[in-house]
């Protein structure tokens, strides 16, 4: 019993049990419906892992939401739930978009520039929350909400300005090719052209797909916030507040700037996500009907690592694949794609029960040898 | 052990397990009807599960219980109502904002038919109760109008108004001054006078010794013990309890006091509702002096201690520790001047729960070159440190370092609170409370070391709702009452009578 629940009370164990229960739960659904679950799963994995370009797509896909989960992992350990992730990823991409446009100088500063403007962005835009939650003890969950929609109109509002506003489209001008993500530019290079020519492997999975470096930045970018949780004083005093603040401010720890510094951090990882997106996938801004959820999913995945930013790798990959494999279903057998988002939500909805049913298992152990329940 | 009529309540081979953990093992009681029977034991000895599983709050895993000689089985509180008993817990419960007659009838209405509530009958049936039992209270005041005391009788009223013959009451003097101790030991003999059965939990001896006919003492699960109280002294009843001889008097020499440490001048502080906590209160504190503030709870000692640890700001006044003020700074500040402080509520604002031992130790000097280097935390020396103080306080268990500290026992919980304020050096040491919920072995411990670090020569302000404490601690000793010091005196040169009455609002005559 007692090594039972000691493996049980494993945060990886319950995530992987979520996501067998979310496969399972999905299974269920399907057959309900007339379909034969294996046979969609077959073609869901066959549609993730068939060809090595859908491989390098995934993990497309999965940086930005990498990024923006990270940034929703490192404001829970502090205590905060950073929902307004997607406007903080929105502004990243609005000003990403507006420097490339106005700047030109050479790819080796250029490039840089935008990410750091991007980022910075971000980080200023959520610092705003982290000030009016800190000085005004306005919960950041509604300055988030309200936050994002802002974000939302002022990225339409920058697309429809004339001076970057492509006549006849609903977007932006494309960036200068300076601020291109290096990757795309190496390709589009003589000497990458000449490569891939030659290549066929790698032809595949850069020539065919917007590779970027994003993924390796969101690598760079959880190891970081690892290391300044675990191994600084900053993060010392981060893990502090959100664990207690009232024992960290009476021991002189400032909870009121550790607050804004928290929604500093997380906006400006969103912000760099955002930025990132532009460089290295679209180019340029679009002008948005809905919210696009690059924000919204990384709360998923944030929860779906059960906090951890090295975490919020994996899950934002197997986000992004389900997601991605997803497509193949309705296109082979018409089953219809939802079925993946009752596979993510479900594994979602269980591995947010991670924090509850360790607490059950004690409690029942607790009990001992009481039969009752 | 035969079953005889003429015991109100006897419990059989009581056995309790929680886990792997036995709280209680096969242990035996037996209370007299009509008599004041009290429970006694440390913290952790079983005294509360014992009587949760009378009152059936928790069900026991083996044993019988009898009442009047009849076996029952408790299973839940209405149960344990039913068969007449009542219970009055530590923490009341209470709702604030309804009068203490709508607090009494609470789920056991008197109504006029379609659920009218006829308070008429119910205030004549309370006030009956009230007349009967001398528990003077007013039933149309609002609880959060009354005081603690007040709160208990009615505590006491709700219990005989559901038909109690059998009353427990969970270390009832904890929250009273000596005067409203006096009053409820009043009220206790008047019920056992009219048959009621009185079961008290404990771990003040002299109380026992004053109310009780009989006592069992419980240790570690385990039954000790029962005598009469007649027969016993309270270092026998200490000695039974702990199970080694303790100090029940922390030993302590004369102080040898130096210059003022620490002074608030005329201090002003609000509380939340925005009214004066805290009102002109001057107060000094020499180095090697102890200087103990008796009150009951609620007097400005919360808004006091933050005020000086800037937690709160002041209105009005100065707080000097070595001729800085530091009023109105941060609490970064009044720690960089040296004020170190053990809190009130340990668990809120003492500790990072989840935190390790070892990183609660740092809490407040992570940032010194000892434990940090350009920003990067040195783990081992952190390490090292809490393995040294672990064993300099005795903090079990001696392998805990990287343990969360939540894993912990109340008591070792503040030890390694006291270790880290003790560990700061500071010139000026705030205890709060520093042994509330603690057991002898735990108080004895803390007593020698807030006497030794005044030997050394700090200033130290003791905080405590417990006048003992207060009083066998105190070099200098200073009521507090409505947000003022009403009255300063030196050690020996006051009775606890008198400081009751002060800390009541009373005066004191010539």
């Amino acid at each position: 019993m007692d090594n039972i629940s000691k493996i049980l009370k494993h945060k990886i164990t319950f995530i992987l049990i979520a996501i067998v229960v979310g496969f399972l739960v999905a299974a269920l659904v399907l057959g309900l419906t007339g379909y034969n679950p294996l046979e969609v799963y077959r073609i869901l994995f066959k549609g993730m892992f068939s060809k090595p370009r859908y491989i390098m797509n995934i993990i497309i896909k999965a940086s930005p939401i990498i990024l923006t989960g990270i940034s929703v992992a490192f404001a829970l350990r502090v205590g905060l739930f950073n929902i307004g992730v997607e406007g903080q990823y929105i502004v990243g991409t609005i000003v990403a978009t507006v420097v490339g446009i106005l700047f030109d100088f050479p790819p080796l500063i250029q490039f840089p520039l935008i990410l750091i403007a991007g980022a910075l962005a971000g980080g200023l835009y959520g610092a705003i929350a982290g000030y009016l939650k800190a000085k005004r003890g306005i919960h950041e969950v509604i300055t988030g909400i309200m936050f994002n929609w802002i974000a939302f109109y002022a990225g339409n509002y920058v697309v429809s300005l004339e001076r970057f506003k492509d006549p006849g489209t609903t977007t932006t001008y494309f960036i200068n090719a300076s601020g291109f993500d290096p990757v795309y530019n190496w390709k589009m290079s003589p000497v990458g052209q000449e490569l891939l020519q030659q290549n066929s492997f790698l032809r595949e999975i850069l020539g065919r797909t917007s590779a970027n470096i994003g993924i390796i930045i969101a690598i760079i970018v959880a190891l970081l916030i690892t290391f300044i949780l675990r191994k600084t004083t900053k993060g010392y005093e981060l893990r502090a507040v959100g664990l207690n603040k009232y024992a960290s401010g009476a021991s002189g720890i400032n909870v009121e700037k550790n607050t804004m510094q928290t929604l500093l951090i997380a906006g400006a990882t969103a912000g760099l996500s955002g930025a990132l997106s532009i460089t290295g996938v679209s180019q340029r801004l679009f002008e948005l009907m809905a919210l696009e959820n690059y924000g919204f999913n990384g709360l998923s995945v944030a929860l779906m690592a059960g906090g951890s930013p090295i975490g919020s790798i994996f899950a934002g990959l197997l986000f992004a694949g389900l997601n991605y494999g997803g497509g193949s279903i309705q296109l082979e057998i018409g089953a219809p794609s939802e079925i993946i988002d009752i596979l993510i939500g479900t594994i979602v909805f269980c591995t947010a029960l991670v924090t509850v049913v360790p607490l059950l298992i004690e409690k029942i152990n607790k009990r001992g040898g009481n039969k009752k329940c | 052990m035969n079953i005889q009529e003429d015991y109100a309540v006897q419990m059989r081979g009581i056995t309790k397990r929680f886990g792997s953990f036995t709280a209680l093992a096969h242990v035996d009681i037996k209370i007299k009807k009509g008599t004041i029977h009290s429970i006694l034991g440390e913290n952790g000895a079983g005294k509360t599960t014992l009587m949760n599983i009378l009152y059936g709050l928790l069900n026991a895993d083996e044993g019988e219980i009898y009442l009047n000689g009849k076996k029952v089985d408790i299973k839940n509180p209405n149960i344990a109502i039913e068969h007449g008993i009542g219970m009055v817990h530590q923490h009341f419960m209470l709702v604030e904002n309804f009068t203490i007659a709508q607090n009494i009838i609470l789920g056991k209405e008197e109504t006029k038919g379609l659920g009218v509530i006829d308070i008429d009958k119910a205030n004549e049936k309370i006030l009956k109760i009230i007349e009967k039992y001398g528990l003077e209270v007013d039933p149309n005041e609002l609880i959060e109008d009354v005081s603690v005391g007040m709160q208990q009788k009615v505590e006491i009223i709700k219990a005989l108004y559901r038909g109690a013959d059998i009353l427990i009451l969970d270390e009832p003097t904890a929250v009273l001054t000596p005067q409203e101790i006096k009053e409820l030991l009043n009220i206790m003999h008047k019920l056992i006078q009219d048959g009621k059965t009185v079961i008290i939990i404990t771990h003040k001896l002299n109380e026992i010794k004053e109310s009780c006919s009989e006592c069992t003492i419980l240790r570690r699960g385990q039954y000790i013990d029962t005598v009469n109280v007649c027969d016993v002294n309270e270092e026998d009843l200490a000695n039974k309890m702990v199970g080694r001889s303790v100090n029940l008097v922390a030993e302590k020499t004369p102080a040898k006091v130096g210059d003022v440490a620490f002074e608030i001048k005329n201090l002003f502080v609000k509380n939340e509702k925005d009214l004066y906590a805290i009102k002109d209160l001057s107060l000094e504190i020499r180095k090697g002096e102890i200087l103990g503030i008796a009150g009951i709870d609620g007097n400005g000692q919360k808004e006091l201690v933050e005020a000086i640890t800037n937690l709160k700001p002041t209105e009005k006044g100065k707080i000097r520790i070595n001729g800085v003020e530091i009023q109105n700074t941060s609490p970064a500040y009044v720690l960089k001047n040296k004020v170190a402080t053990i809190h009130e509520d340990r668990q809120k604002v003492g500790l990072v729960l989840d935190f390790t031992v070892a990183e609660n130790i740092v809490l407040e000097s992570f940032k010194s070159p000892e434990y940090s280097k350009n920003g990067i935390i040195l783990k081992d020396k952190i390490i090292n440190k809490a393995k040294e103080l672990i064993k300099k306080f005795d903090i079990r268990p001696g392998d805990s370092e990287e343990l969360a500290v939540r894993g912990l026992s109340g008591g070792n919980q503040q030890k390694v609170i006291i270790a880290r304020e003790v560990e700061n050096n500071p010139d000026l040491l705030i205890a709060v409370q520093p042994t509330r919920g603690l057991d002898v072995g735990a108080i004895e411990f803390i007593h020698k070391t807030l006497i030794s670090e005044r030997d050394k020569g700090k200033a130290i302000l003791l905080i405590s709702y417990e006048l003992d404490e207060v009083m066998n601690l105190s070099d200098t000793l200073a009521v507090i009452y409505d947000g003022s010091i009403v009255d300063t005196f030196k050690q020996g040169t006051v009775d606890e009578n008198t400081i009751g009455l002060l800390m009541a609002g009373g005066k004191v005559s010539g």
